[in-house]
């Protein structure tokens, strides 16, 4: 009875689980961003990517440039001299000098904090959002985005990508005629290839994620041994315990 | 020369008595199962919270304007810092788990049955202490979800007449949620409820170990004084306060058998959450949801605001029922029919193994309604949800009515003259 109880218990708890997850993401389904955080050259070419492109307007304010480094197989030297840009030590937090009112004024919000952004929206949304935008002349910057509708952010990987045209579709939706992206079509103006902006929207988003987490790693390897240890430790202190209990009946 | 050393000492303090009275020849009932690790798996998890917050608490910086940045810093540059956050915040849930269990323990064996209703009233205080810690450690990171759910779950005071809103202003200090909220909480979080908690935790066992455990079977190792023959007797030496008073059968000392075994289940207990706190200490958004790794913006609402997973069955009784006042007044009247079970429940049989079919049943449907409104708790609202949540709280509070009923002329089945199993 208990048992049944306990198994019961535990079907449910497992059927619970993947609701909360459902209940983050938007209605556009998510790309796999199948993205490796052990990867250390995608990761320097990620975080290459952010200093370039995303640093002007994103800071990561709780990171800092040496940690990063560090973990991703940068050495100081050459971190210092090729990706902090604005003279800042190597010790310091990655930040830009843009004031919050300036770009809430620019940009109608201002840019938000990326240190944590893979661990609120998580990695599968950050790399269908790189690879979401598209033409759209009503809009400020002349760009929308099919994840994040309305964006304030202008395309600023467009020279890598080119600028996606929408490939529309009229349906049929509670008996009305709606117009609906079904696509999104590269233009061709792009440095990259299709393939290759795939590849830098994932390293962008690897490094996102070891960013939001940068303890990931350590603390998996850590973690290995410390329950390797509890195992072991497990068996013999079960041991002990049926030499003692011996003379319980 | 260490004998020379316990005899000073005992002649000071009662070491030796309080060990051997309490540990060493303190008589426990010989076949406790697997559902009584949770008391000390709940000791163990206090330790570990009391531990790691106090080195949490040297790096946290207890203002608006620095403690979003300060838990940063702690994840990013105290050495093993993100290692004390997440035992801290894997031992938070942690926490309710064993406890639910070690609660849920005392309902399947009617632990809280005559003599032992102070004993379970001592551990319902504890609940609600531990309710009231967690939800102000949880304000503490600053974080998106700390601000909104203490700003829904404080304003549920405002719905008290007459003195809801001063009340809430009050809890607050300030009319809108703010640092002098965030340090008022840092300060009953880790100095009054700790403090409290700790008390009622010793008051806990004094009573354990006044009236002694119960046990699996529900029946009493405690026997009145020359009931029993000599050779029925355990070989095992207990203390005279105990065997002065009554004979005692079918136990055994704590120490070495129970210290033994309850190592088992610690290092077990500490196998799965040392899995949590290395592999997925956010647990899929249970453990740390995700809008919480956002800085509080009172500004922005997020999409959707979930207490923490070990509140969402009250949570959810609360939203089941449209009116705020009664909503609230079943949340709270959900937690004190806990409290009263030792006189809702009017049966002289004490373990479900021994009670009626229904009583089985009943529990099976209180253990479903508690998940459910878990569930229904902790995900955005349907229609559909909603009436789960309403057919849940009938259901929740049904449980209790009915074993009123039922218990008074229950037909149960034979106990036992002693412990066999």
């Amino acid at each position: 009875m208990m048992k049944k109880l306990i198994i019961g218990l535990f079907a449910l708890s497992v059927n619970l689980l993947p609701n909360v997850v459902m209940a983050a993401s938007a209605s556009v389904p998510l790309m796999e961003a199948n993205n490796d955080i052990s990867d250390q050259p995608s990761l320097q070419r990620g975080a290459k990517l952010f200093m370039n492109y995303c640093l002007g307007c994103h800071q990561m304010q709780y990171q800092r440039y040496e940690r990063t480094f560090r973990d991703i197989g940068i050495p100081t030297e050459v971190g210092q001299e090729q990706l902090i840009f604005d003279g800042s030590k190597v010790g310091s937090h990655i930040k830009n000098a843009i004031a919050k009112e300036d770009a809430a004024k620019w940009f109608g919000a201002a840019p938000p904090d990326l240190t944590n952004v893979a661990r609120v929206r998580g990695s599968d949304w950050i790399y269908t959002y790189l690879k979401s935008f598209y033409k759209d002349e009503s809009r400020p910057f002349g760009v929308n985005n099919t994840l994040f509708p309305s964006v304030g952010m202008p395309h600023v990987l467009q020279e890598l990508q080119g600028l996606p045209t929408a490939i529309t579709e009229e349906v049929e939706e509670h008996g009305q005629t709606v117009t609906k992206i079904v696509r999104l079509e590269t233009d061709g103006t792009g440095e990259l290839s299709v393939d290759e902006y795939d590849q830098a929207a994932r390293d962008l988003t690897n490094f996102l994620e070891y960013v939001g987490e940068p303890t990931r790693l350590e603390s998996e390897a850590l973690g290995i041994k410390v329950i390797g240890f509890l195992i072991i430790l497990f068996i013999l202190a079960f041991m002990l315990k049926k030499e003692y209990w011996r003379d319980v009946h | 020369m260490f004998g020379k050393i316990v005899s000073w000492i005992d002649d000071r303090i009662p070491m030796t008595r309080v060990w051997n009275m309490h540990i060493a020849q303190y008589p426990a009932p010989k076949n406790f199962n697997f559902w009584y690790f949770f008391g000390s798996l709940a000791m163990l998890v206090l330790v570990n919270q009391i531990l790691t917050g106090i080195w949490l608490t040297m790096n946290f910086v207890p203002s608006s304007e620095g403690a979003f940045a300060s838990v940063e810093y702690i994840m990013r540059d105290v050495e093993y810092g993100w290692l004390l956050r997440y035992l801290h915040s894997t031992g938070a849930s942690a926490f309710f788990i064993v406890v639910y269990m070690h609660m849920f323990r005392g309902m399947i064996y009617g632990s809280y049955q005559k003599p032992r209703e102070l004993l379970w009233l001592f551990g319902m205080f504890i609940f609600l202490a531990l309710m009231a810690e967690a939800f102000m450690g949880y304000l503490l990171p600053w974080g998106q979800m700390s601000f909104w759910g203490a700003q829904v779950i404080i304003s549920l005071f405002g719905a008290i007449p007459v003195i809801g809103d001063d009340l809430t202003l009050w809890i607050r200090g300030d009319y809108v949620i703010s640092g002098a909220t965030l340090n008022r909480f840092f300060a009953l979080h880790v100095i009054a409820l700790p403090l409290v908690i700790v008390i009622l935790v010793f008051l806990h066992i004094v009573a354990l170990h006044e009236v002694g455990s119960n046990n699996p079977e529900g029946i009493e190792i405690k026997r009145k004084k020359g009931s029993v023959a000599e050779e029925d007797k355990p070989k095992f030496k207990f203390h005279e306060y105990y065997t002065n008073k009554k004979d005692i059968v079918d136990a055994i000392p704590f120490h070495p058998y129970y210290t033994v075994k309850d190592i088992v289940g610690v290092v077990g207990f500490l196998i799965l959450f040392c899995w949590v706190v290395f592999f997925m200490p956010a647990m899929n958004g249970f453990f740390l949801e995700a809008p919480n790794f956002e800085a509080a913006n009172p500004l922005k609402t997020p999409e959707h605001i979930f207490p923490v997973w070990y509140f969402t069955p009250f949570y959810a009784i609360l939203r089941a029922i449209p009116d705020k006042l009664i909503g609230v007044a079943a949340m709270g009247a959900s937690i004190v029919v806990l409290a009263l079970l030792p006189w809702i429940d009017r049966g002289r049989v004490k373990s479900v193994r021994y009670r009626c079919g229904f009583h089985k049943w009943n529990i099976a449907g209180f253990v479903v309604t508690f998940v459910l409104l878990g569930w229904v708790g902790a995900t955005p609202q349907t229609d559909m949800k909603t009436i789960i949540s309403q057919i849940c709280t009938v259901t929740y509070f049904m449980f209790f009515v009915l074993l009123f009923v039922y218990s008074k002329n229950e037909k149960t089945k034979p106990l036992p003259e002693r412990l066999t199993k």
